[in-house]
């Protein structure tokens, strides 16, 4: 990007000022810089690093363990004194399971769209590199599982291999891999084509090497634009498995199940259902921010 | 195409096969004496080797028998042909509405780039594409049938009670389906119209004294189509991903319903059918966009992987 521009020639300006404008430029076009600039990006990235915050330091932020049952005080409503996001239909504190409840729920969205980012990038890479017949073998089979909506993908795997917190990461990435794949494919047939692989062939740079060293970190600007997109959708998809009562069983607390519970007292305490699908509508807005964002760094075409 | 559908018959097959229980034993309820689980099995093909009950599965499929739902009590073809006019009504109604809103909302964006209006559709657009829109339903419920009592909550009312009766129970899980689409199409439109907008055949246009409506409305519109065409294909392929998530909420007698209560039931050959024939139906969908892509855009090089 930067280094094809032409710069004044080092005699004009003297070697000292034009290290120092060589430095100056290379920061204004990092990408950390960029991003910076991008206010959305920052408001999206503000939100993530929030929730992951709130994640990370669960056991010291909430108030109450998220599993306490006290019927006593079931049905708070939002603002009570000592809960104040009130209780759910047991009593146990809105507050500390949704902080608990993020735990999961983040953990599963990005673990899910890593597992389905790393097969993905395997396969696609496999297929956009060496074409020919295993690319027809692996596309056609990724097409087969394209066609499969993706939360039914997600569904029915689940069904298979039982709900946990393992499993529904595993059941999500799986139903993931198709898309990474065809995203990683496309970019591959761009990559290879560049000057600096044909020279890397000429030299004789094995597969692997060629694979890993030069085609892959260039394809990765797309692949992390897709994945925080993806992260987003993974955290629906959790919850929707957990809202069906397939994912994440209670009582332990996802977003999910917080509004599975919900919407069984969705008449009686309808602030429980209410303040769990904020946090996940916030969440999943975040990430799809922050990936906007950085698609318009990555792609200054893009940009408007 | 072909090979598509045969990996599509196949991963359903394999699937619901991995899926845990026995079918016969699920049909016949935990009372069941052995020997007639036994017999039931041999009825199904249960007791065959893996490879044996893959081709017989083929040979249904081909000749277009798909077996008997037990929580249905009826064939699994005849409950889906019943039950997809309900979710075609449903999802293409979402669809065309989101559709004219989100590309007018999108175009209006385009048109006054960087004022209130388009910011406030940006930010509208982007949190429908971020709405969980299971949850999405449930404020709906909560707010226009629970705490208003106007809208009913459950199924799809009956044409004996007149249109308005399907209308009202269609309001709300229509709206809750067309939220994401209409997000979409609004952020498509907006950026292709952009990049239109300020091409030099739009200044030429502009130029000739063209009336900036027509400008806008039919010269615009028509260059900033195809990314929006991709999207509606992708959409149209969404929103009946959608329909499984929305019906089960409205128990709205489609599709989606069916698949809830066949996984919920442990349905086996009905989750087999309705799986086998949602994923058909998808692969057609987006062989239509791409044949629909190609028309709009003949420079697309399918050879590649696409545009």
């Amino acid at each position: 990007m930067g280094d094809k521009k032409s710069r004044p020639s080092g005699d004009a300006l003297g070697r000292e000022a034009n290290i120092e404008m060589l430095k100056r430029e290379r920061r204004a076009n990092n990408a950390w810089h960029k991003l910076k600039r991008n206010k959305i990006a920052m408001a999206g990235l503000f939100v993530i690093v929030f929730m992951v915050l709130v994640a990370i330091f669960a056991p010291l932020l909430a108030p109450y363990p998220p599993n306490k049952v006290n019927p006593g005080q079931a049905y708070l409503p939002f603002g009570s004194p000592g809960h104040i996001f009130g209780t759910d239909d047991l009593g146990r504190d809105l507050l500390s399971r949704i902080i608990y409840g993020g735990r999961i729920s983040l953990i599963v969205a990005v673990g899910a769209t890593f597992v389905g980012a790393t097969l993905g990038i395997l396969l696609g890479l496999t297929a956009g590199y060496f074409g020919g017949w295993l690319d027809s073998l692996i596309m056609r089979i990724m097409d087969g599982m394209f066609s499969f909506p993706f939360i039914l993908m997600a569904m029915i795997l689940i069904t298979v291999i039982g709900n946990g917190v393992l499993n529904v990461t595993f059941a999500i990435g799986i139903a993931n891999v198709p898309s990474f794949a065809r995203v990683v494919r496309g970019q591959v047939h761009i990559v290879k084509r560049e000057e600096y692989c044909n020279a890397g062939k000429v030299i004789g740079v094995s597969n692997t090497r060629q694979l890993f060293c030069h085609i892959l970190p260039n394809t990765m600007s797309q692949i992390i634009v897709y994945a925080t997109l993806r992260v987003a959708d993974a955290i629906i998809s959790e919850a929707f498995l957990s809202f069906l009562g397939l994912g994440i069983a209670l009582p332990t607390a996802s977003w999910g199940s917080i509004l599975k519970t919900g919407r069984e007292c969705l008449t009686t305490a309808p602030h429980v259902a209410t303040i769990g699908g904020v946090f996940i509508l916030v969440t999943v807005l975040g990430f799809n921010l922050l990936g906007d964002g950085i698609r318009d760094i990555m792609d200054p075409k893009m940009k408007q | 195409m072909i090979p598509t559908l045969l990996v599509v018959v196949s991963l359903t097959f394999f699937l619901t096969r991995m899926l845990p229980g026995d079918p016969a034993l699920a049909i016949l309820g935990p009372e069941a004496e052995a020997d007639e689980i036994q017999l039931l099995r041999q009825e199904m093909g249960l007791d065959k080797s893996l490879p044996e009950q893959y081709v017989c599965y083929i040979a249904d499929v081909c000749r277009g028998n798909f077996g008997e739902s037990y929580s249905y009590h009826q064939s699994v073809l005849s409950l889906i042909i019943s039950r997809i006019p309900n979710t075609l009504m449903l999802t293409l109604t979402a669809l065309i509405f989101s559709l004219v809103l989100g590309v007018g909302a999108g175009v209006l964006a385009a048109t006054r780039q960087n004022t209130v209006i388009d910011y406030c559709i940006s930010v509208v657009a982007l949190l429908g594409v971020s709405m969980p829109v299971f949850w999405l339903a449930l404020m709906l419920i909560l707010q226009f049938s629970v705490k208003m009592n106007l809208l009913p909550v459950m199924g799809m009312g009956s044409m004996e009670k007149g249109i308005g009766d399907v209308i009202s129970h269609m309001l709300l899980p229509g709206l809750v389906l067309a939220v994401i689409p209409m997000g979409t199409f609004a952020r498509t439109t907006r950026s292709s119209m952009i990049d239109v907008l300020g091409s030099d055949s739009i200044r030429c246009l502009r130029a000739r004294g063209i009336r900036e409506s027509k400008v806008i409305w039919i010269h615009g519109l028509k260059n900033a189509l195809p990314p929006i065409v991709t999207v509606f294909g992708l959409q149209l392929a969404g929103t009946f991903a959608g329909a499984i998530v929305t019906e089960g909420i409205f128990s709205w007698p489609g599709m989606g319903t069916v698949i809830n209560t066949a996984i919920n039931n442990r349905d086996y050959s009905l989750i087999q059918g309705a799986v086998l024939f949602i994923a058909i139906s998808f692969v057609f969908c987006n062989m239509l966009v791409d044949i629909f892509y190609m028309l709009l855009n003949p420079k697309v090089d399918f050879e590649n992987g696409g545009h």
